[in-house]
Parts: structure tokens; C-alpha cells; sequence
């Protein structure tokens, strides 16, 4: 856990606190109120330049502007790794902005903005995922009309959604589509959960947390209150299933998490590690050790830390 | 799938002073008919006659300037289309009604499989079995004579024959009562078109489908209908049985349309 250095004058010489005017704060706060009131509705909002490309999380930085409080403790995730570069970048960002403390720790975080993880801990009521979500709009790629897909949804005509999960089983025997898998909210609308892997898809359902979803480029907010039903969407005789590993973190021994493979040389050989680095740090640090743990540059890290 | 017996003496589909302007121009005029359950009716014409927009009038795809156009549900009541909801207009084009458009492009997924093709309709109304909706994609793509193992290819890889029939049976898997075809056989060469006929034929009588079908071709509308309207600027100038119409042309227009047809 780092904390941010209080001197963030030059900073708020020239800058609102979290970059964003108040204005513009508010408005984002309305998109919001409207996306908690209608869950996995997807609503428009004037989406601002950000100082960062397109993609690489203005949507998401927009909802953490919006919400955030000086008192705040926040966690940034790309790719369940708090050390990645859209992680550092996006939490040097805001503890400039703010000042706010930050921390890698699910636990302590009060807001945690993500990449395509949901953390492996469970989260609790005081806490809020922002994620960040290129294609807020699931059934694009069927129907590239935007016109077309609002009267979708706003009519719940959503069988494309199962022609798509049917090309799947006819191309390849099951349901490949492996992250950014479509659920159904609350029973009413259908929606893109971000690029998650649908391993996570059931951590959404009932999660006491609050989710908001956040796309930049496509000008859309949208939400998932606290204990709201998520269904990952299937057919009958093809029901939902999460990605399963055959074998557990090789650093904490970890089962039933979401596995990165990491290529160790040019041999074909390889090691599968956690993807949530703080819950892999954490079970090392309980004294839990995978098979391959003892190697010398990790435990390095551990004596650091 | 039939409609109910007290139900098939009395008309389907009802026009009344259907009239669309485009401006100061006419698209159609005053057209009044009414299609019974089982009866193909024919609209011909030359091009720009207004069959096409009377079409697009009757299958709610275009709001009439003034007039009515109604339609008898399932439950026997005859009601105005367009007084009705978005979302009911909707669910009776993908389960009660079926359109296939003159380009097969127009009305199929192309980026998706033969299969989804078929099945979409299926899923739209709530089908969640995948096993099901696979082998009812299969039988449909049987009837139409498109070989099964064709299944899982998409459209591109289709002849425009295949395509059509494809089209067809997309349709006609929610087993509808009422079908709107817009120059069905257009653009496909004159074998193609024989066997399309043919299929369409059977798969009408089969069914006991309603059809309204527009062409400009005589030829398909003596196969194929029982009834033929002849349009001209707009309106309907000559109606009743095909072979009366085809046969004994009363308006001199309907005389140069028959006359027309080229003898081989």
C-alpha cells in the first residue's frame, strides 16, 4: 500500500479537484442516478476529453472523478494487477487530481476502478467497482444500427443475443465466448458486462457492492445497484460455464480463482499464476506457497514489501 | 398453426382507401381489397405503379397518408395495424407475418450461419433449447432443398437461389399465417426461378398461407395466385380471379401488360 503525498499544489492551481469541473460532476452523478434507478440500462451522457487516449479507460475515469471524496481509498486494476501500466498511470492520475489516499488493497479500497477483473475477494456494501467498458452495447456486432438495438432493448427483443451464443455452439461444440459475456439484469435488460471473463460473470450476481460501467468513447453509463440478480445468459442443454484451470496458482496454491498463463522461456514451459495480484500477495503472505513459490526473484518482492 | 375454422371464412387482412402521398405525388390511391386465410393475392404492375408502397402500407413498414389496413390475430379480432403498439407491429412481423424481400441480403443475417438464420425467429419468440431450434433449422433447410450439411455456412457462401429459399425458410419457421413477398424470383436466372416457383407453390398450399405477392412478372402471378390486382400510377385499375384477369383483360392498360409477354 502506498500513500499519496498531500503537495498536490501545482495540481490544484490549475485544476478542479479530480480533474473535473463541478458542472461536469454533476451531470455524470445524474447518468448515474438514472443507470442505479433502471439496472443495465445504458444511459447517454456528454462523455468529456479526457487527458488520456480513448481506450484506455476515459469512461471509467469519468465515473471515479464523478464519485470520489477526499476521503476515499483508491484501488486501480488493469487486468486484476495493480502494477500493470493503465493501473499506475490511472492511479497517479488521481491521487494528482485529488490527493485521495491509494492503496493495492481490496479490502481497505472504498472505490476500486477495473480493467477486466473483478477482484477474487468478496466486496462489500461500503465499497463501489467502477469498470471500464469499451462496447457498452451487447448486441452490436449483430446489429451495427444504433436505432435498431435502443428499440431492441427498449422492446426486450433480444433473441440475436442467443443467435450469437447459437454460432458458438455451431462452430464449436459449446459456447466460446470466453470474457464480455451477456447477462441479463434484474430480468429486464440485457447487458454487456465489459471485457470480464465470464469466470467473473457470477461474482456479479448479488453482489452487495455497487457496479457502475463506464464507456468513454461511446458516451454511455450504466449500472448495477447492490443485490441485483445478474443471469449469465445460455440455452437449456447448453447451460452457463465459468472457465475452469486443472491446476491451482503456482505462487499461492490458490483454486477456484481466475489463472494467468505466463510463458517462462522458448521450451514450452509455463507457469499459471493468480491474475488478482493483491490476492495472490495476500495468501503468500498468510504462508501459503504454490509449486513453483520458492523462486528467487518472487521472494525478493515479498522480503521488499 | 391453422386459424381457428370460424375463423377462415372471414377476411385476414382488410385494406380500406389505403393512400400514401410522397408530397404532392401519389404513392398509392384509395386501394381497397381483402385477403382471406389461404389466398395468394397477386399485385402487378410496371415499375413505379405503386405496388411496392402499397406493399410496404400492409406490412407496417410505412404509414399510410389515410386509410385503414387491419388485421385479424389469432384470437379472431380484427384490428387497425396501425393502432396498434410498436412492440405488437413487431411481434407480429417475426412471428405472425413473414417478408421476404426481393434481395435475399435485405432479410437474412449474412455474417451468421444458415442455421441461425432459420433459428433467429425461434429464439426471438423464446425458444432456449439449442437441440430443438439446430433440428428444426434442419427440416426447414430439407424442405427448402438446401442440403443439411450447408448448416453452419453462412449466406455469402450461397448461390442466389440458395439464398432465396434460405429467406423462405427464415420466414416460414414460426409457422406464419400471412406472408408479404416483394419480387420473390427477381434476379434469378429463369431455371432458378421455375424451381422457386414451384417450391413456393407447394409450401403455400402445404401451409394454407396467406399471400400477398408483388411482381411485375404475369408469369408469376398465374402460378401462383388466386386473385391479381393491376396497378397503374397508383391505382388499382383492374381486380379479380387471375385467369379472369390474366385471360380476359378488361382495361386496355392490363391489355398491353398481357400483350407484352413474350411468347417463346
Amino acid at each position: 500500500m502506498s500513500t499519496s503525498p498531500k503537495n498536490t499544489q501545482s495540481f490544484n492551481e490549475h485544476y478542479n479537484f479530480a480533474y473535473l469541473d463541478e458542472q461536469t460532476k454533476r451531470m455524470i452523478r445524474r447518468a448515474i442516478l438514472k443507470g442505479i434507478a433502471i439496472p443495465g440500462y445504458q444511459v447517454p451522457f456528454a462523455s468529456r476529453e479526457m487527458p488520456m487516449p480513448y481506450g484506455w479507460g476515459t469512461g471509467g475515469v469519468q465515473l471515479t472523478a464523478a464519485v470520489i471524496g477526499d476521503k476515499d481509498i483508491l484501488k486501480v486494476i488493469d487486468q486484476g494487477s495493480d502494477d500493470t501500466t493503465n493501473a499506475v498511470a490511472l492511479r497517479d492520475f488521481f491521487k494528482q487530481t485529488t490527493g485521495v489516499s491509494t492503496t493495492t488493497s481490496t479490502k481497505e479500497a472504498t472505490l476500486i476502478q477495473t480493467r477486466h477483473r473483478i477482484p477474487e475477494a468478496p466486496l462489500n456494501g461500503d465499497q463501489v467497482l467502477i469498470y471500464q467498458v469499451p462496447i457498452p452495447e451487447p448486441l452490436r456486432f449483430l446489429e451495427p444500427r444504433e436505432t435498431e438495438t435502443r428499440k431492441m432493448h427498449a422492446l426486450e427483443e433480444y433473441g440475436l443475443m442467443h443467435v450469437k451464443l447459437y454460432e458458438d455452439i455451431a462452430h464449436f461444440g459449446h459456447i466460446s465466448t470466453t470474457y464480455a459475456y451477456p447477462v441479463m439484469v434484474n430480468s429486464r435488460y440485457v447487458m454487456d458486462p465489459s471485457p470480464i471473463p465470464k469466470f467473473d460473470n457470477p461474482k456479479m450476481h448479488q453482489m452487495p457492492a455497487l457496479q457502475l460501467f463506464g464507456a468513454g468513447r461511446e458516451k454511455r453509463i450504466y449500472a448495477i445497484p447492490p443485490y441485483t440478480d445478474v443471469v449469465s445468459l445460455d440455452f437449456e442443454d447448453h447451460p452457463f460455464t465459468p472457465q475452469e484451470f486443472s491446476e491451482p496458482c503456482a505462487l499461492c496454491a490458490a483454486e477456484n480463482v481466475y489463472l494467468d498463463e505466463v510463458i517462462l522461456d522458448d521450451k514450452g514451459s509455463r507457469m499459471f499464476v493468480c491474475s488478482d495480484s493483491d490476492y495472490c500477495e495476500g495468501r503468500r503472505a498468510q504462508g501459503h506457497k504454490g509449486h513453483m513459490a520458492a523462486d528467487p526473484v518472487h521472494s525478493n518482492e515479498l522480503s521488499e514489501a | 398453426m391453422e386459424p381457428l375454422d370460424n375463423n377462415r371464412d372471414l377476411p385476414l387482412l382488410r385494406a380500406s382507401q389505403t393512400t400514401k402521398y410522397y408530397g404532392a405525388r401519389i404513392g398509392c390511391k384509395d386501394v381497397s381489397f381483402e385477403v382471406y386465410p389461404g389466398e395468394v393475392l397477386a399485385i402487378v404492375g410496371e415499375s413505379g405503379s405503386g405496388k411496392s408502397t402499397l406493399l410496404n402500407c400492409l406490412s407496417t413498414r410505412l404509414a399510410p397518408t389515410t386509410g385503414t389496413v387491419e388485421y385479424r390475430g389469432r384470437d379472431g379480432v380484427m384490428r387497425n395495424l396501425y393502432e396498434m403498439s410498436e412492440a405488437e407491429r413487431r411481434t407480429l412481423m417475426r412471428t405472425d407475418w413473414g417478408y421476404v424481400h426481393q434481395h435475399p441480403s435485405d432479410g437474412l443475417r449474412m455474417s451468421v450461419s444458415a442455421g441461425a438464420n432459420v433459428g433467429e425467429r425461434l429464439m426471438a419468440v423464446g425458444n432456449r433449447h439449442y437441440a430443438n431450434i439446430r433440428s428444426t433449422a434442419t427440416d426447414w433447410l430439407e424442405r427448402v432443398e438446401i442440403d443439411c450439411d450447408r448448416i453452419d455456412d453462412q449466406p455469402r457462401a450461397f448461390s442466389g437461389g440458395m439464398r432465396q429459399r434460405l429467406q423462405i425458410a427464415r420466414n416460414l419457421v414460426t409457422a406464419p399465417r400471412l406472408v408479404f413477398m416483394d419480387e420473390p424470383t427477381g434476379g434469378l436466372d429463369v431455371s432458378v426461378q421455375a424451381r422457386l416457383l414451384d417450391l413456393l407453390r407447394s409450401l403455400v398450399a402445404d401451409l394454407g398461407l396467406a399471400v400477398i405477392i408483388v411482381t411485375h412478372d404475369l408469369a408469376v402471378a398465374r402460378l401462383l395466385s388466386h386473385r391479381t390486382l393491376v396497378m397503374r400510377h397508383g391505382n388499382v385499375i383492374e381486380h379479380g380471379l387471375t385467369d379472369q384477369v390474366l385471360d380476359d383483360p378488361q382495361q386496355s392498360y392490363t391489355q398491353l401488360l398481357v400483350s407484352s409477354i413474350l411468347q417463346p
